[in-house]
């Protein structure tokens, strides 16, 4: 399951060299959140290196007190807070319109809700996500080839 | 389990996890610049990855229509209305969130 974030890492490989000692910081904090919110920012914001680091430091820290929080509270909250977990999906919808306004070329986008319902179909729910980043990945990586030519 | 046996699961989790994230970092260290092909994937990549996000969230849609599949649906339209409509984060994220929730109680 974990392996996607290698995938994660792809993406700001050449940027996160260039923070020096907050890099190890950078690959420690890297979650589907950290990701997805620095997704978000313009590669010409100022200061991006700096928000990004804040970002990862703050999704960290919501993602440790929410889990001790969640473990003492849980226990103490009488009524079921069913639900509550959807508006990790709202998020991502939410980046993905974004990316879908911000990019012209949508095969990514396409690509990856294709690939990984036809994936989730062929290795079933626990064990879909590696194999759709790999052929998503590869599918592109082989495109961009055939543009050039 | 015994209690070294949880700790000593967690510290491989941890390392393995770790090392995961650190890979593309490792492979492409210091001098060694990545090569641009895999510069331009990262660059496309993150609609690809948002869009597997999306599917690994509704993943459980098939096991229950009615139940799950349904609400998640309506809720998911109405992040994506309200989004288009505002553009403002946060009202997506609750009226959505809010939404699902509700059907899920009634």
């Amino acid at each position: 399951m974990n392996s996607r974030q290698t995938f994660y890492s792809l993406t700001y490989v050449e940027e996160f060299k260039s923070m020096g000692r907050r890099l190890p910081y950078m690959i420690h904090t890297m979650t589907d959140e950290t990701y997805a919110v620095n997704c978000t920012l313009e590669k010409s914001q100022e200061g991006r290196k700096d928000i990004m680091f804040l970002v990862a430091h703050f999704s960290r820290c919501y993602w440790m007190t929410g889990a001790v929080l969640g473990g003492v509270i849980g226990q103490l909250i009488p009524f079921e807070l069913e639900g509550i977990d959807f508006c990790m999906t709202a998020l991502f919808v939410i980046i993905f319109i974004d990316q879908w306004e911000k990019n012209k070329r949508h095969l990514p986008a396409l690509l990856g809700l294709f690939i990984s319902v036809l994936c989730l179909i062929i290795f079933g729910t626990d064990r879909f996500m590696l194999p759709s980043l790999l052929l998503v990945s590869g599918i592109l990586l082989f495109t961009q080839k055939e543009e050039k030519e | 389990m015994s209690t070294a046996g949880i700790l000593i699961s967690i510290l491989i989790g941890a390392v393995i996890t770790f090392s995961l994230r650190a890979l593309p970092f490792l492979l492409f260290h210091g001098e060694r610049k990545m090569p641009e092909k895999l510069t331009k994937l990262g660059e496309v990549l993150p609609s690809a990855i948002m869009a597997v996000l999306i599917i690994y969230c509704l993943k459980d849609m098939p096991s229950d229509w009615t139940g799950i599949g349904l609400p998640k649906l309506i809720a998911v339209a109405v992040v994506a209305l309200s989004y288009k409509w505002k553009h403002n984060t946060l009202i997506s994220i609750l009226s959505g969130t809010v939404c699902y929730m509700l059907i899920l109680a009634l």
